[in-house]
């Protein structure tokens, strides 16, 4: 453990009206923040030196439209049976809550950041609705942001603001749909693209 | 280079050529031509030179690079929507096809977030396994890079020999894994199988010649005037602007960045092992080179500290006497007759080798709703056949409490992660892969403006980009 406090708690002192809850899962840190809040703690999370997240080691995206209600994707079963007496899961003592009560964030936003000079890493999300799936770029403060957001915009259609080009990337321009959204059908089929004549 | 010409010689074809097309343009400026256009080039998506297909479109002055752009995405295959529809363990095969070049990594990572999200821990002797296994194909991947980007240099010996010592290694993954590319050999709580005889004598052996092609390549590459050259200067990118990209790995530490994964938040055992981080200072094309060269030194020192610290396998010695194949014995117990069979250690067939009773436990978690139980008990007794079917029919399985965990392990070309939601049920909610060349591919105009044509080359084969893992 670093004598220096966490950035959980430096976080939550400097910017509780933003902040929607954290955790500490698995040894992880994860703080939720409002998307209002979002540019502001990024800037002040890269350049505070007490912080200094100079790596965004990955940006993702996550859809929470089915979470927890597919227990099982077996047409047939239900619920499972119960598990045999020597297979029990041990009790653990951690559990994991999303932090969003409203259903209706569905989509989120995942921020992996790591500080180089104080080896720490964090958790940034920022929960979005599926009714204004919309975040503001953290393009500006770290470069390695630009192709990530790209990527989210492909997969899952959240609109960055304020992003240079904002095109996709791994998916060609006549794909129709967001295939990481959970509500995208596997099976769809997409208009077939040749050479232009 | 800088031989003498003879006098017939030297008046036409001895020009300075790098510059010749800039200094083109400017000879027809001043002859009176009243306009220069830039001209647009791609690169690619099929390329001799490229070693994956991606597309670059170059505006170019002379000879020079004013701008770029990178199309990616030829080699996209839905990989993370591919892991959403299926049991845990089943994008392990997956995971082989990111890194094609060091599948093993990938593999140890992804199992590495399940595990975690599981709070299962892999036994000793198995994080020892992944170790050796992530290091060797570290300097499969490495070799890989460095002889390719050196053939494409003109130097086709380099390449011919290091594909000849990657060829050693591949035999040892070959070994333990029985594949040489699509290995799929990392297990959620261990590993497929334990290490086979006499491994650690074949690794050893193995090593003592790869270093010897290293020497080799040493004294091909590193003063070779031609190779010196066209790397040192070029593809040149600074500390600060390869942390703003987020680029980690050898790239990275070219810069002068001594970051790595296993130093930082040291996974599996690597915490035990002593290896330097070699950097670089001038973050071009050599230093990278140099840095690459230096890690297979480097992964090399860890798989010896490793084999000598394994903790030791079972012995594959009967304590009743009888050795028996495992085809006779599961006839056997299909018929009832498993008294015994408990202590009786059975002689392998080739498709179950280390995977047996004895060896299975070594290599595995005991952690009996993750880890399949070894095939004798699945057919010897009713408590191995219940595991087997909770944990393969279908909407049974692994399942991990409702939870999110992201997994870093160092790769060859970085960090590579994965980021695994879990909702509790039996396949993964969200599988996310963080691939290290995908930063190092957003950089590359940066990396490339201001460069020649010619420097495009050893650039790009200093990314070592992976299309398998850049467009998953």
């Amino acid at each position: 453990m670093s004598p220096e406090p966490q950035p959980i708690s430096i976080l939550q002192a400097r910017f509780p009206q933003h902040l929607l809850g954290s955790h500490r899962y698995r040894g992880q840190e994860t703080v939720v923040v409002r998307r209002e809040g979002l540019r502001e703690i990024a800037r002040f999370l890269k350049d505070d030196p007490a912080l200094a997240f100079d790596f965004l080691l990955d940006l993702c995206g996550a859809d929470y439209l089915k979470f927890g209600r597919s227990l099982t994707s077996a047409p047939t079963l239900a619920t499972p049976s119960p598990l045999p007496y020597f297979m029990k899961p041990k009790p653990t003592t951690e559990i994991w809550e999303r932090l969003v009560l409203n259903d209706e964030y569905r989509f989120e936003v995942v921020y992996h950041l790591y500080s180089s000079p104080h080896n720490h890493r964090l958790r940034l999300k920022v929960p979005l609705t599926s009714a204004d799936p919309v975040v503001p770029s953290v393009t500006e403060y770290w470069k390695a942001a630009n192709w990530f957001e790209r990527e989210v915009w492909d997969m899952f259609g959240i609109t960055f603001t304020g992003h240079p080009e904002l095109r996709r990337i791994l998916l060609y321009e006549e794909f129709k749909g967001h295939p990481l959204r959970k509500d995208y059908p596997v099976s769809k089929r997409q208009p077939l693209i040749g050479p232009m004549i | 280079m800088a031989t003498p010409v003879t006098e017939t010689t030297s008046t036409a074809s001895t020009e300075p050529h790098p510059l010749s097309g800039a200094a083109r343009a400017v000879t027809a400026r001043r002859a009176g031509s009243n306009e220069t256009r830039h001209m647009f080039l791609n690169m690619g998506p099929s390329h001799p030179a490229m070693h994956g297909i991606i597309q670059l479109i170059l505006e170019l002055d002379g000879e020079r690079v004013v701008n770029a752009d990178v199309e990616i995405g030829y080699l996209h295959r839905a990989f993370e929507k591919e892991c959403e529809g299926r049991p845990y363990n089943n994008a392990i095969p997956y995971t082989d096809r990111l890194n094609y070049v060091s599948p093993l990594i990938n593999n140890f990572g992804y199992c590495l977030a399940v595990e975690r999200l599981l709070e299962i821990e892999a036994t000793e002797r198995c994080q020892y396994i992944r170790v050796i296994m992530s290091e060797i194909s570290r300097i499969t991947d490495h070799l890989t890079c460095i002889g390719a980007s050196a053939m494409e240099l003109g130097a086709f010996t380099v390449f011919l020999y290091m594909i000849k010592a990657r060829e050693w290694l591949w035999e040892l993954v070959e070994a333990v894994t029985g594949a040489r590319l699509t290995i799929s050999y990392g297990r959620v709580g261990g590993v497929k199988a334990d290490l086979p005889e006499g491994f650690a004598e074949r690794t050893r052996r193995a090593l003592q010649d790869v270093r010897k092609v290293l020497l080799e390549c040493h004294t091909l590459l590193t003063r070779n005037r031609i190779f010196v050259d066209r790397m040192q200067g070029t593809g040149v990118i600074s500390k600060e602007t390869a942390i703003n990209y987020s680029i980690t790995g050898p790239f990275l530490r070219g810069s002068g960045v001594a970051l790595d994964v296993r130093k930082m938040s040291p996974y599996f055992v690597y915490d035990r092992m002593q290896f330097d981080v070699p950097t670089g200072e001038h973050g071009d094309n050599y230093d990278r080179y140099l840095v690459r060269m230096e890690e297979m030194e480097q992964g090399m020192r860890i798989i010896e500290q490793a084999l000598r610290q394994i903790p030791p396998g079972p012995l594959n010695i009967d304590l009743e006497g009888n050795v028996l194949p495992a085809d006779i014995m599961v006839d056997e117990a299909k018929m009832g007759q498993v008294e015994g069979f408990q202590q009786a250690h059975v002689r392998l067939d080739p498709t179950l080798q280390g995977s047996t009773r004895g060896y299975h436990e070594a290599v595995n978690a005991q952690e009996k709703r993750a880890v399949l139980p070894a095939k004798e008990d699945t057919y010897g007794n009713i408590e191995g056949l219940m595991q087997h079917f909770k944990l393969i029919m279908l909407g049974h399985g692994i399942r991990p409490p409702k939870g999110e965990y992201y997994s870093a392990v160092e790769g060859a070309n970085g960090e590579v992660g994965f980021y695994v939601i879990s909702d509790g049920s039996e396949r993964p909610y969200r599988v996310r892969v963080r691939p290290p060349c995908f930063t190092i591919m957003a950089a590359l105009p940066e990396l490339i403006i201001g460069d020649l044509v010619g420097d495009i080359i050893p650039t790009f084969g200093s990314i070592n980009m992976i299309g398998g893992e850049l467009d998953r």
